[in-house]
Formats: structure tokens, sequence, C-alpha cells
């Protein structure tokens, strides 16, 4: 099976007037499988906003490319979804005209619109506040939003930065939930970025562990614990295993040769 | 209102509980006029400063109301402001999204705007008048300039103050630069054009006052003109008044149509 996504050798330099050249990725090499979860930690700056925004296409790689189906991305497209840590709604537009956003522009028609948006609004649990405008919502609301609409545009890949950053830890914690049964349902190819250790362990099937200066791939953790994920499951010793291995690999790197 | 709050807020944080809902506020509001025309009245009856009292201003009001005067006055300024207001908008908003769009339209505009906004609009009179005759045309002229030049900064300043990640939200949900720009850029900047109507509703009335004192036959600034020839006090009162009600009148209409156009906002 070919990988739904594929960094090969992705590299991103940032030129700082007056400096050199500023390394903020080193040769990535990563392969995601069709329909996996995967979440991406490590330190402040090592490069993972640089590399979701590569993929989502939003920055173009210094050298280096990604593939999407076998395709070299080339710019941003509606097979995959991005979801953004600072929520990123429009704050003009109401809970169903932000989730028919993407739609309207993918040209269904207004009872297609309806159907979808309620959907997917009523899937994140919105659906009392259909008509109501992001300025009302809490945060964790924004954030159901944001994935409903995402999620409208039936994207094939979902790219999510530090969705859950701003969250308190109980918001957090459900909306894990949440984000999990919504991809049981409705399976998507996820990279999902946290600073959370508990939450990438949690959410995914591997853990990649970036490291800093240069930004690089550190180690990939396995997790080999089946879904649906449970609070039981958070609470046990293979978790708390996995866990300390991912804790040690972003907080303690071996020096970089 | 700016020092009727600021009083308010520092009464609150002395702990004296006063009634501040709208209704109590505006009852405020009217009893502080109130308290200013009385003394106005107070220092005009002992013949204080030689001003004319309320009741003589009231009277002169109305006689200009019923002969038909004050209302040609008040049109023509209104008509000047409303042809000068919206063409300087009309204009303002295009080219500010140009210059907030395309940084080499940004690239030569901008030196002219700046260099405009510090010229007050009035010191362009003279020019306009040898230029463009004594007619409508070089008032209306200068008013467009006045209200131009404010709508244009703010624009272009709401264009460049777009959130980005709204931009990438709307660009990975499949938009492009066309739909970016209607459906994202157009109404993130709103609240910012809202406020360059504002103030340049503001200085377009300005400027149309000061116009007419220089140079036209009609008007509100022109009966003031005329009034103080005669030494006619009251007129001046009557046309001054007329200046501040329209010109409040007007903003509080911008300020209305402000809180509809961007209710979404969050505000503090
Ligand atoms: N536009 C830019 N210009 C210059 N340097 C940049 C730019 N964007 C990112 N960088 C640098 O690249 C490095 C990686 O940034 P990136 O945002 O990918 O980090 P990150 O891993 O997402 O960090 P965080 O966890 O804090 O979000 C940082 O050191 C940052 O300073
Ligand atoms: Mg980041």
């Amino acid at each position: 099976m070919t990988p739904k996504i594929s960094f090969r050798d992705v590299r991103k330099t940032f030129d700082i007037a007056g400096r050199t050249a500023f390394t903020a990725l080193e040769g990535l090499n990563l392969d995601i499988d069709d329909g996996e979860f995967i979440t991406v930690v490590g330190p402040s700056g090592c490069g993972k906003s640089t590399a979701m925004n590569i993929a989502a296409g939003l920055t173009a790689p210094s050298s280096g490319q990604v593939l999407v189906d076998d395709a070299v991305v080339a710019g941003p497209g509606p097979e995959r979804g991005v979801i953004f840590q600072q929520y990123a709604l429009f704050p003009w537009l109401t809970v169903r005209q932000n989730v028919e956003f993407g739609l309207k522009i993918a040209g269904h028609n207004r009872d297609e619109r309806r159907r979808i948006s309620d959907h997917f609004i009523a899937l994140v649990g919105l659906t009392d506040f259909a008509n109501s405008l992001p300025k009302t919502l809490s945060g964790g609301m924004k954030q159901r939003c944001a994935i409903a609409r995402a999620y409208a545009v039936n994207p094939k890949i979902l790219l999510m930065d530090e969705p859950f950053g701003a969250l308190d830890a109980l918001t957090r914690v459900q909306l894990q939930d949440q984000l999990l049964a919504m991809w049981s349902k409705e399976r998507r190819t996820v990279m999902f970025i946290t600073h959370d250790v508990d939450e990438a362990v949690y959410l995914a099937s591997r853990v990649v562990v970036m490291a800093a200066r240069p930004g690089r791939l550190y180690k990939i953790v396995n997790v080999d614990l089946p879904y649906p994920r449970t609070e039981d499951m958070r609470l046990s010793s293979e978790f708390s295993e996995l866990r300390n291995e991912v804790w040690r690999a972003v907080y303690h790197p071996a020096a970089a040769a | 209102m700016a020092v009727m709050e600021s009083e308010n807020t520092s009464d609150k944080a002395r702990g004296i509980p006063l009634p501040t809902g709208p209704l109590a506020m505006l009852g405020i509001n009217i009893v502080a006029v109130v308290f200013g025309i009385s003394m106005w009245a107070l220092v005009t009856s002992y013949g204080v400063v030689g001003l004319p009292t309320p009741l003589a201003v009231a009277r002169q009001a109305v006689i200009q109301a019923q002969s038909g005067l004050l209302w040609s006055d008040a049109l023509a300024s209104l008509g000047r402001v409303f042809t000068g207001f919206a063409l300087g908008i009309l204009v303002a908003i295009p080219v500010g999204f140009l210059m907030g769009w395309y940084k080499i339209a940004r690239a030569i505009i901008e030196p002219y705007v700046q260099f405009f906004r510090t010229i007050p609009p009035l010191a362009i009179i003279p020019l306009a008048i040898v230029t463009m005759g004594i007619d409508e045309t070089p008032k209306i002229f200068v008013i467009f300039l006045a209200s131009f030049l404010s709508s244009v900064v703010a624009t272009y300043q709401g264009v460049i103050s777009v959130d980005r990640t709204m931009i990438n939200a709307a660009r990975v949900l499949g938009a492009n630069d066309f739909t970016i720009f209607r459906r994202v850029i157009v109404p993130a900047s709103l609240p910012y054009i809202m406020v360059g109507v504002r103030i340049g509703l503001g200085s377009s009335w300005s400027t149309v006052v000061a116009a007419e004192l220089i140079a036209a036959q009609s008007g509100l600034g022109f009966r003031m003109q005329q009034a103080q020839l005669y030494y006619d006090l009251a007129t001046i009162f009557v046309s001054l008044i007329s200046i501040g009600i329209l010109g409040l009148i007007m903003d509080r209409i911008v300020m209305a149509i402000d809180s509809v156009l961007t209710a979404w906002q969050e505000k503090l």
C-alpha cells in the first residue's frame, strides 16, 4: 500500500536579513498510511507547524517534497482539511455559514449544503448553536465548529496544528474523545500536532517525536493500544510506559550527532 | 459623553451606586443640556457678554424656519457634503483595497496619500477656486478630498490587518484569490472602513462649513458669514446650532449603520 502522505527529504530554511539562513526543518522523511492517526510532538520551534504547513500547501519547502496520493503538493486543496490552533472561524458568519463556506466554493447547491452542514454540526454537538455567531461560543465550541467546517468538504486528510492547545484540560479530554469518535465514524488520515504528551499518546497509532535545532524527526513511538481508546486505557500501566517513552524522547533527546 | 462615562466609572470605583441604564443615561443627558441652556439664559439675561439670549436665538430660528431659509441653507450644505462624501468613499474604498492587496499599487499611491494627508483640506480651497472657478465644483472637490483621504487610509489599514490564518483557512477550504477577497477581505476590513467613513463624514462636514465661509452663495456657513457683516448674532447662533445638530445626527446614523454591519465583532 502506498502511503497517503509522504514527506520526502523535506527541508525548509528561512532567510533572516543579515544572518545565515535558519534551518527550520532538516531532511524530514515520514510516511503516513491511509486512515492512520499520527500525532507529532516536539519542543517549541522544532518545525512542527512548518512541516504541517508544507503538507497543507501553505508553505513551499526549500527542497524535497510532500506527496499526497503520489502527487506532489503544490498548494492548498480541499482534499486536505486544516484545523488551526486559533480556530480561524469567520466571525461574521454563523456556525452554519462557517461550516458551509467550503461547500459553497465546491459548488454544492443550497439543499445539499444544508444537509451536509446539518450532519456535521450535529456530529460535533452544535445543533442548538447553528445560527449563532462565533463570538457567542466558548473556545471548545469554536474548535468543534472548526472541526465540522473542515470535515464538511470531505477531505481525505486532516491536518491539525495544536487544535486543543488553547483549551482547559477537561474540555481538551472531551474533545479528544469526540475527535476519536468522529474519526472512527468518518475515517480520515490525520496528522495532529500537539505539545501535550498525554494527548499525543492517547490519540495516535504512532507518535512522531521531533527535535529542534535543526528541526528534525527524532523518534517514532508505536502506540499498540486498540481503538476505541477508553479512560481505562489512559490510566493503564501500558499507557504510562508509552507516555514516559515519549516524554523522555521530547525532553531529553540524546545529543544530536 | 466621554466625560460622563469616565465620571461614571470613577463613581463606580468609589462604590457609589448610580443608575447606569440607557434610559437613566438619557435622562442625565437631558438634564445636562437643560442645565447648559439655563446657564446660557442666566448669563445673557444680565447682559454679561453681549450674547443673544436663548429666546432670541429660538425666535430667529423660527423666523428662518418659516421663511424657509433655514431649510434651504441646511439642504445646500448637506447636498455638498453628501456629493463630496459619497464620491470620496466611492473612490477611497476600491483604492484602499487596491493598496492593501497589491504591493505595487501601495508603492505607487501611498506617497501621494501620505503627502496630501498632511495638508488640511481647507488649504486646498484657494487653489481649487483658482483652477475650478467659484461654483460648486471647488467646494465639492475639497470635501471629496477630505473624505477620500481619511477613508482610503482606513480601508487600506483594514485590508493589511486581516488575520493571515483567516486567509489561510479560506484557502485550505478551496477559495481562490477572488473568493478570498470578496468573502474574507471585504467583510474582515469592514470595521476599519466604517471607522474611516465616520471620520470622513466628520471632516467633510467641518470642511463644508468652512468652505462656505470662504466662498459660497448658500449654505449654513454662508449664512453665518452674511450675519457677521450685519452683526446679527442670533443668526450666527442659529447656524452654529444647526451645524452641530446636523453633524451629530449624521454621526449617529453612521454609528447605527456600523453597529448593524459589524454586529459580529467581539467588542470589549
Ligand atoms: N516565517 C518565518 N520566518 C522566519 N523563521 C520562521 C518562520 N516561520 C517559522 N520560523 C522558524 O522556524 C522554526 C520552526 O517554526 P515552527 O512554527 O514550525 O515551530 P513549531 O514546532 O510549530 O513550534 P511551536 O510548538 O512553538 O508551535 C522556529 O524556530 C521559527 O522561529
Ligand atoms: Mg507551531
